[in-house]
């Protein structure tokens, strides 16, 4: 059995290539993705405590962190799409109505 | 046997998530997502975590992925320009920020690594439907019925927005 510590650095790695990939894509569909990474990379450090504690409650939290990414997904998309509608683009250096 | 399939699990993750970084096409980055949450599902059953390693591949390879698929067809996206074109300031605070969080995770990570427990003898008997059901039907059977209703809104919520006219 592989040790705890190798299993929260793959989550470390994970996570900052999501980081990495969210400040320099200029895609809102796959910064979305990252974001969908970095979730999946604290879901895996969650996982794996939850194995190596023996303890069911880290599996049952990364249950309702899946439900959540879901409908997070499924809300995201749809405004994605109505910001396509809006500036036929989903470039984010072109959607500025809020920026200051 | 576990420790060179983790390594090949963790590869492909890695792998995965570059490629997905790195990638121009929108779509090839949602292809390489997938083969990115495959890999983390292998982990899971390492981990002897099997109801999530199923769940995993199930709604976030599945469902979630199929979305994303369906989005950037119905959107035809074109493709950005290579990412690694041109090196420009953005890039370089990207990749510094990038370092620094990496380091500090992998700081806290080691810093406690006596702390770390061994691994659990019952683990076996731990990641099965059967004992995650049980939990989850007897203490945790609020948070699961208001996830129920966040999907439902969710669900709601999102036909609102994506409706042609929107009032």
């Amino acid at each position: 059995m592989i040790a705890l510590d190798w299993y929260l650095a793959l989550s470390a790695i994970l996570f900052t290539i999501g980081v990495i990939g969210v400040l320099t894509r200029k895609n809102a569909i796959v910064i979305f993705m990252c974001a969908e990474l970095m979730l999946n990379a604290v879901n895996l450090s969650l996982v794996s405590f939850s194995a190596h504690l023996g303890d069911v409650h880290g599996q049952i939290l990364v249950f309702f962190s899946l439900c959540v990414a879901a409908a997070e997904a499924a809300v995201g998309l749809a405004i994605i799409i109505a910001i396509f509608r809006n500036n036929l683009s989903v470039d984010i250096t072109r959607i500025n109505l809020l920026r200051w | 046997m576990v420790t060179y399939l983790f390594i090949l699990f963790a590869t492909l993750a890695i792998a995965a998530a570059l490629a997905m970084v790195l990638n121009r096409s929108t779509v090839n980055s949602a292809l390489f997502l997938v083969l990115n949450m495959l890999s983390i599902a292998g982990i899971y059953l390492l981990l002897k975590a099997q109801f999530l390693a199923v769940v995993q591949v199930l709604v976030y390879a599945g469902a979630i992925m199929v979305l994303f698929l369906f989005v950037i067809m119905l959107l035809n996206v074109e493709d950005e320009e290579a990412v690694l074109d041109k090196i420009n300031f953005r890039y370089i605070i990207s990749v510094i920020l990038g370092v620094v969080v990496l380091s500090y995770l992998l700081y806290i990570a080691g810093s406690m690594a006596d702390a770390l427990p061994p691994v659990a003898e019952d683990m076996a008997q731990v990641g099965t439907v059967e004992a995650i059901g049980d939990e989850l039907f007897s203490t945790y059977i609020l948070p699961l019925e208001i996830t129920a209703i966040l999907l439902t809104a969710a669900v709601v919520g999102a036909i609102m927005m994506a409706q042609h006219k929107f009032k």
